[in-house]
This record gives structure tokens, C-alpha cells and sequence, in this order.
């Protein structure tokens, strides 16, 4: 077997990716590897979203629920242990299965319903949905309301890894890409993928040869919304902290702006996506220029915006579309 | 001796805003034969074919295909009983290949698809059946090849052959010659007279000379209504068919 130019370079990105929290204890500065486990979050779960827009043209808008969803178990978990003396719901595992089966639920209530309808109407209704959400968890106030919840203790994985060892964190989310990589491949590989490609390509065409697209959908839905929370889970631990904002609608925006960015219907998209839109955030946001008093990079959306026309207009497939081997069209 | 009736359509209605697309329209179509619907345009030909495949509600009548009333059989659950359709206007998966889009037909009459894990190209399970009907219609070269890139011609024998995929009892052919050049009709001619000895077809064409040589029947359509049904011999000498229709021709 034989790799192409465009594997040899994903496989470097994933050595890079590997290499990285020694990297930066080399140069002295482990910010880095905060910023870049940030990104393998998202990038975790513009994996997920890809399966549904990339793969079965279902633009989901409100993505960014199921993440808040993962991430509020680890944070309610915390909240209970701490407050209340509870120390199973501090427990790693408990929590890892109640943010995947809670986001799987809401992902096949949401879903179920938003599926049956299309195009525009679609991504309306499952952005009203995410926004429910969103305010639900500003409306209670046990849970810190819109200022959030403090997480005083990570999830306890009982020894088998420490998530205080930020190194341990690091490769618990690598890993967890990793696998979310190799999954999405088979995925969208099997039987099952071709029924979702197909019924992005053409509807009219599955139902006539015999297929009913709406379980295979809802399936892919319920999936993606599962992986979304495992990502919350992981974003929580990260950060200390969870706030009704992780599911804020704009941020289930810029999970779409990272597939744009890294191309859609690619394994890899997502990951160069997730990179590339942070990576510019963080770039675009500490320029130093300042014009009439005001800090450009305070303003870095005002950058972003027309750069993200530009890829939209010049380059469909985003990164996707500088690498070697690119196809042509979607 | 007669055959048995496969398709058995009874007083057929398909109302749009107080037009009658469909106008209590009965036709029966014979196991084995082929049978070709003409008339003008407008005369509700893919109407009928949509109310057949379930694509669209009948607002009244029935459809008795295989001996069962289609009434609440759902679209993709008329093809796992054997009514398969060609479309008029090209319908299949662009951006897969020739031989992906025969195999998702294949595959979607070989048990669900709730498998996520087994890689599905190169499932001999799949592309054996595929290429045997690629080959049938002439398009085996063209396999690999991604679908947006064949011709129109090719193009419309793929149509053909994703519906031959799902193992039909009745082919419906909408307008199979549909923007093809003579000589493209003229292949696909020699194609359908291959099929009529395996399958029962029910044809929608333009191209009389394409109807009048295939057809054993012919039921003509005019304002959602047959006004009569015949063998060609028969359709020709129809006096009302001459006035209706092939009399602008003739």
C-alpha cells in the first residue's frame, strides 16, 4: 500500500498533533497546548456535524446544544459532589455515559422532529431548539444561570488516567480525535453511509429504488449528537468551567464556519477547520495595529468575515482544497 | 387464452386547483407485455406514473398491482414489491460513479442498511449483480466513471439500469428517449426490445416510431383520460385517436 501526498501530510498534522505538549515544554510556553486542545475539541465535533451536512446535506443549526449538554453533566456532576457530598456523580465514567446517552436522547427528540422538514426550515427549527436550550440553562439559577458554573474538581477517572495532569488531558482528547477520525472512515464507508450520501445527492431518486431516508437521518442525527457530547464532556474538563454560552447559537455557527473553512464531504475538513479558524482567530485578534484609537484586533471579525466570502467564493472545499489530490466540485 | 393482469388501474383521479390531471382513468396492463401510453402534452402521462409509484396521492380510484391495492404502500415500499420507474427528467447520484449508483439500487433490495461498519464498495454482494446490468445496457466501460461526466445518452441507459437494479416485476419508463439523438434512440431501441422478453414495461414516449415498433398495447391519454387501448394496428385505424391526437401527424 502506497500513501498519497495528501495522507502523508494528514499523517504529518497527527504527528505534529501527537508531538505537541513536548514541543511546547521545549520552547517554555504551555499555552499552546491549551489553545490546541481547544481545537481537537472542536474539532471533535465538527466531525460529528460534518456526517450531517457534509455527508447527508443536513444543515444543522444548533449543534453547539449537545456540547453544552455534555459539558453541563460534567458540570452539574462537579456542582453535586462539591455541594452536596454526592461522589458518584463525580465519577468520570458515570459522567462520560451521561453525556452521551443525555445528548443522544435530546438529538433524537430534536431531530425526529426537525427532520421532518427541509432546506431553510430545517436549519431554523434546529437552531430554535438549541436556543431553548440555551435558555434553559440561563434560566437555572441553581446552576450558576448565565454566569455559568465553576467546575472545582474533573471528572474522576479512578486512576486510570488523571485529567489534573494536563499532559494526561492533552492525550485523553487526542486519542478521542483519533478514534472519532477512524469512526467517521468506517462511517461513512458502510452500508449505512452510502444510504446517507445518497440521500444528499438525490432524495427523489432513494425513495424510488426503494430506500426511506428519515431513520438512516435520524440515526446520523442521534450519532453526531451523541460525539457532540462526548466533546462537551471533554471541553468542560478543559476549561473549569461551563456556561449556557458554549450553546449559544453562534457558537453552533462556528462550528458550520469550520467545515467551510476546512471542506466539506472530507474526513479531514473538519480537523484543518477547526485549526484554521482558531488559529486566525487568535492571529487576527492580537494584531497590534491601531487605527482612530481603536484596536484592530479587538475587531478581528471585521477580518474574518471577508476572508470567509473569499474561501466561500474561490476555494468550495476550503483547506480541503489546497492539498494534493483535491476532487473538483463537492 | 388470457394473460393474467399485473397492473390494474381503476377510475384514477389527480386533482391540481380544479384541474382533472388525472381523469377517472382505468387501464390494466398484461404479465409480460409491453404496454405504451401516448397522447399530447399535458395529457397527465407523468402524473399517472407518480400516482403509480406513490410519488403523489390519488385523490379517488385504486391501483391493484400484483394482485395487492397500493393504497397504503409508501413510495420505497412499492419498490420492494416490484414497481420500479425510470424518470423523464434524469434523476440519479451525480457525484457517484456509474457502478455506485447501480449498487445503491442493488443495495437497497438486500436487507436494511443499519450496517456501519463493513466497507460497502467492492462488496461483491453489490457490484456482481451491478456490473451483470451494466452490462446488459452497454455501459460496463463506463463503470468507474463518475456520473456527471457521462452523456446525456449514457446517461439515460444509467436511468434504465439503476431501475433494473431493484429487481422489478414493472418497469415504468418515463420518456426514456428524452432528449436523445437518433442514433442514441436508436441504441436504446435495441436495449427495450431486449428487456420486453424479461419484463412487463409500461413505456411513456414521445418517439412514435420508438412506441409503434416496441408496444404489444397502447392506451391513448388525452385530458387525463384513455380514449382508447389497442394494439398499434389498432391505435393507427382508431378513428378518434386520428382526431384526438395523430391527427396534427397525419
Amino acid at each position: 500500500m502506497s500513501l498519497s501526498s495528501r495522507q502523508v501530510i494528514n499523517a504529518a498534522l497527527l504527528v505534529f498533533l501527537a508531538a505537541l505538549p513536548f514541543l511546547t515544554d521545549w520552547v517554555g510556553d504551555s499555552f499552546y497546548t491549551g489553545l490546541v486542545a481547544r481545537i481537537l475539541i472542536l474539532a471533535i465535533a465538527a466531525l460529528s456535524l460534518n456526517l450531517l451536512i457534509g455527508y447527508g446535506g443536513m444543515v444543522s443549526f444548533g449543534h453547539a446544544a449537545y456540547i453544552g449538554i455534555g459539558a453541563y453533566v460534567v458540570g452539574i456532576g462537579a456542582f453535586h459532589a462539591f455541594e452536596d457530598g454526592i461522589d458518584w456523580m463525580l465519577n468520570g465514567y458515570v459522567q462520560l455515559v451521561a453525556a452521551i446517552l443525555g445528548s443522544a436522547v435530546i438529538a433524537l427528540i430534536i431531530g425526529a422532529i426537525s427532520l421532518r422538514t427541509r432546506g431553510v426550515y430545517f436549519i431554523m427549527i434546529t437552531m430554535a431548539f438549541s436556543q431553548m436550550l440555551y435558555f434553559t440553562a440561563v434560566g437555572v439559577e441553581t446552576y450558576g444561570a448565565d454566569d455559568g458554573l465553576s467546575i472545582y474538581s474533573r471528572s474522576d477517572m479512578l486512576g486510570l488516567i488523571d485529567l489534573n495532569e494536563e499532559k494526561s488531558l492533552y492525550y485523553l482528547i487526542y486519542v478521542s480525535l483519533l478514534i472519532v477520525l477512524y469512526l467517521m472512515h468506517r462511517l461513512v464507508g458502510s452500508a449505512f453511509g452510502n444510504v446517507i450520501r445518497g440521500s444528499k445527492s438525490n432524495e427523489a431518486r432513494m425513495r424510488a429504488i426503494g430506500f426511506s431516508p428519515y431513520k438512516y437521518r435520524l440515526t446520523a442525527f442521534v450519532i453526531a449528537g451523541a460525539i457532540a457530547g462526548y466533546a462537551g464532556f471533554l471541553m468542560a474538563n478543559l476549561n473549569d468551567f461551563v456556561s449556557p454560552d458554549v450553546m449559544h447559537w453562534t457558537r453552533s455557527g462556528d462550528l458550520i464556519i469550520m467545515i467551510l473553512l476546512g471542506g466539506m464531504a472530507s474526513l479531514f475538513g473538519p480537523l484543518y477547520g477547526a485549526l484554521a479558524f482558531l488559529m486566525l482567530e487568535e492571529l487576527l485578534s492580537s494584531i497590534p495595529l491601531t487605527v482612530g484609537g481603536l484596536r484592530v484586533g479587538e475587531y478581528w471579525q471585521l477580518l474574518f468575515g471577508p476572508l470567509l466570502i473569499l474561501v466561500v467564493l474561490y476555494a468550495r472545499n476550503g483547506v480541503d482544497s489546497f492539498l494534493p489530490g483535491a476532487r473538483k466540485g463537492s | 387464452m388470457t394473460t393474467p393482469d399485473l397492473l390494474i388501474v381503476e377510475n384514477l383521479v389527480k386533482r391540481y386547483d380544479g384541474l382533472l390531471a388525472t381523469d377517472d382513468l382505468s387501464l390494466t396492463v398484461r404479465q409480460g407485455e409491453l404496454h405504451a401510453i401516448i397522447g399530447p402534452n399535458g395529457a397527465g402521462k407523468t402524473t399517472l406514473i407518480k400516482q403509480l409509484t406513490g410519488e403523489i396521492r390519488s385523490d379517488a380510484g385504486r391501483v391493484i398491482f400484483a394482485g395487492q391495492n397500493l393504497k397504503r404502500v409508501s413510495e420505497p415500499g412499492r419498490s420492494h414489491i416490484g414497481l420500479a420507474r425510470s424518470f423523464q427528467i434524469t434523476s440519479l447520484f451525480q457525484n457517484f460513479t456509474v457502478l455506485e449508483n447501480v449498487c445503491l439500487a442493488v443495495q437497497a433490495h438486500s436487507g436494511h442498511s443499519f450496517r456501519f461498519w463493513k466497507k460497502i464498495n467492492n462488496d461483491t454482494n453489490l457490484t456482481e449483480p451491478a456490473l451483470t446490468i451494466l452490462q446488459h445496457m452497454g455501459l460496463e466501460q463506463r463503470a468507474h466513471t463518475v456520473t456527471s461526466s457521462l452523456s446525456h445518452g449514457e446517461q439515460r441507459q444509467l436511468e434504465i439500469a439503476v431501475a433494473l437494479a431493484t429487481k422489478p416485476k414493472l418497469l415504468l419508463l418515463d420518456e426514456p428517449m428524452a432528449g436523445m439523438s437518433k442514433e442514441d434512440s436508436e441504441t436504446l431501441i435495441e436495449h427495450l426490445l431486449e428487456l420486453k422478453n424479461r419484463y412487463t414495461i409500461l413505456l411513456i414516449e414521445h418517439d412514435m416510431d420508438a412506441v409503434f415498433s416496441l408496444a404489444d398495447r397502447i392506451s391513448v391519454l388525452v385530458y387525463g383520460r384513455a380514449i382508447a387501448t389497442g394494439t398499434p394496428d389498432e391505435i393507427r385505424n382508431n378513428e378518434d385517436v386520428r382526431q384526438a391526437y395523430l391527427g396534427e401527424e397525419a
